[in-house]
């Protein structure tokens, strides 16, 4: 049987796609990009939205498009699904460093474990533990703000979800 | 099995819900009191944005006419909408905004939850997916009137003020027509009615919270499930709209 694509490679070119909104992370880390599958001799890529209304899904969709247009692929779909919800969980082990590096808090324990922070948030400067809550919404609807008691310096939260 | 133009109406009232108020929080960007309320407000009505578009969406595509979500939003009047009268009303000061907004989220709150055990699998999805971000619209709108309610005598005289002006359209909420019957008959639809008990007890909890007085049950007012608006709808269409029927399918 032949298939239409290459797994490894489609995740290799894809590995390229930035978020546009964290562009340390890429989608894959950030878990949108869901599953490839192959339909009737044509790539299926399923992407999912971290939050409904996240403005970058459609640059997110144009950029997935765009890449593999550049290698040469030209049979293939992106498909854009919300069950199951996203969730902060998908994003990857290196993902949460690439945030903690950029300065971005990652997401304190995981969503199941519910609450806002059902762990500490570590002052991405500092690496405190002694951070308080300045508002749940931050410049992008999966950020939060808080500020660490030690250095003072105020920070973005990836929020648990 | 139910009829596609039922499914349609349940669909759009609950896009229009959201879209409705989502563009009344839109109407807060670059006046509200502090930044980190400017980027709250502006989320939350991108939440609400972004579930109005997958609503409206899947509406158009049950309907079958060719209506996307953007002919949907942009070309009907306001007897073709069927958001609720509460989410229509106008922004007013703070203590009203967050007045609004806390009486929305808890129903909507409710309502997603059991909306995400619908048979109907796409609807189950949107519902699940935007639960996650109503819990945080909830709990925020639930602090301000805390915050308000039990700050400094003008806070608390206001988000009373707030509290009463919008009681009357809380009955609104918990209404079932024959759409609804239909939807819940066919285990799509909630049961809106069995809410209330529910929502009470979790505005009350909030409101003793934020020494705020719960209003007497004095006034009521209904029609947004027939299309019968306040003025106000007209207004904020009229904006919202503007460019789709100036310039129909402009694109940029
Ligand atoms: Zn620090």
């Amino acid at each position: 049987m032949v298939t239409a694509f290459d797994e490894k490679e489609v995740t290799e070119i894809l590995s390229l796609v930035k978020d546009p909104e964290i562009p340390v992370l890429t989608v894959e880390d950030m878990g949108i990009i869901r599953r490839l599958e192959e339909a009737e001799g044509r790539l299926k890529v399923v992407i999912t939205p971290t939050y409904s209304g996240c403005p970058a899904m459609e640059v997110i969709e144009k950029d997935i498009s765009d890449i593999l247009t550049l290698h040469g692929i030209r049979d293939f779909d992106v498909v854009t699904e919300v069950f199951p919800a996203w969730t902060s969980d998908w994003i990857s082990e290196e993902g949460r460093q690439k945030l903690a590096d950029f300065g971005i808090a990652p997401p304190a324990g995981r969503a199941g474990e519910g609450g806002i922070a059902s762990r500490a948030v570590i002052c991405p400067q500092c690496g405190s533990e002694d951070t308080t809550l300045i508002s749940e919404f931050g410049s992008t609807a999966c950020k939060a703000q808080y500020r660490c008691r030690d250095c003072l310096e105020p920070f973005d939260y990836f929020k648990c979800v | 099995m139910s009829n596609p133009q039922t499914l349609f109406d349940y669909l759009i009232r609950l896009g229009d819900n959201s879209l409705i108020l989502g563009q009344r929080l839109a109407e807060w960007s670059g006046h509200a009191p502090i930044l980190e309320e400017e980027l709250a407000l502006a989320n939350i009505g991108l939440d609400l944005i972004g579930q109005a578009r997958m609503l409206l969406t899947y509406a158009g595509e049950v309907e079958g006419k060719g209506r996307d979500e953007d002919r949907l939003a942009y070309h009907r009047d306001s007897s073709d909408w069927r958001n609720l009268l509460l989410v229509e009303q106008p922004n007013g000061d703070f203590a009203k905004t967050m007045a609004r907004q806390f009486f929305f989220d808890h129903f909507q709150y409710l309502q997603y939850e059991a909306l995400s055990r619908s048979t109907d699998e796409r609807l189950a999805g949107i519902a699940a997916k935007s639960l996650k971000e109503i819990s945080y619209h909830r709990r925020h709108s639930s602090d301000w009137v805390i915050r308000l309610g039990d700050g400094t005598k003008e806070s608390h005289d206001r988000m009373q003020k707030a509290i009463e002006e919008l009681w009357g359209f809380l009955p609104e909420m918990f209404d079932m027509d024959a759409v609804d019957d239909a939807m819940l008959a066919a285990g799509i639809g909630d049961d809106v009615a069995s809410l209330r008990d529910e929502f009470d007890m979790a505005i009350e909890k909030v409101l003793r919270e934020a020494t705020l007085d719960r209003p007497e049950d004095s006034w009521s007012v209904r029609g947004s499930r027939e299309g019968r608006h306040s003025e106000h709808l007209g207004y904020l269409l009229a904006e919202m709209q503007f460019l789709q029927r100036a310039y129909p399918d402009a694109k940029w």
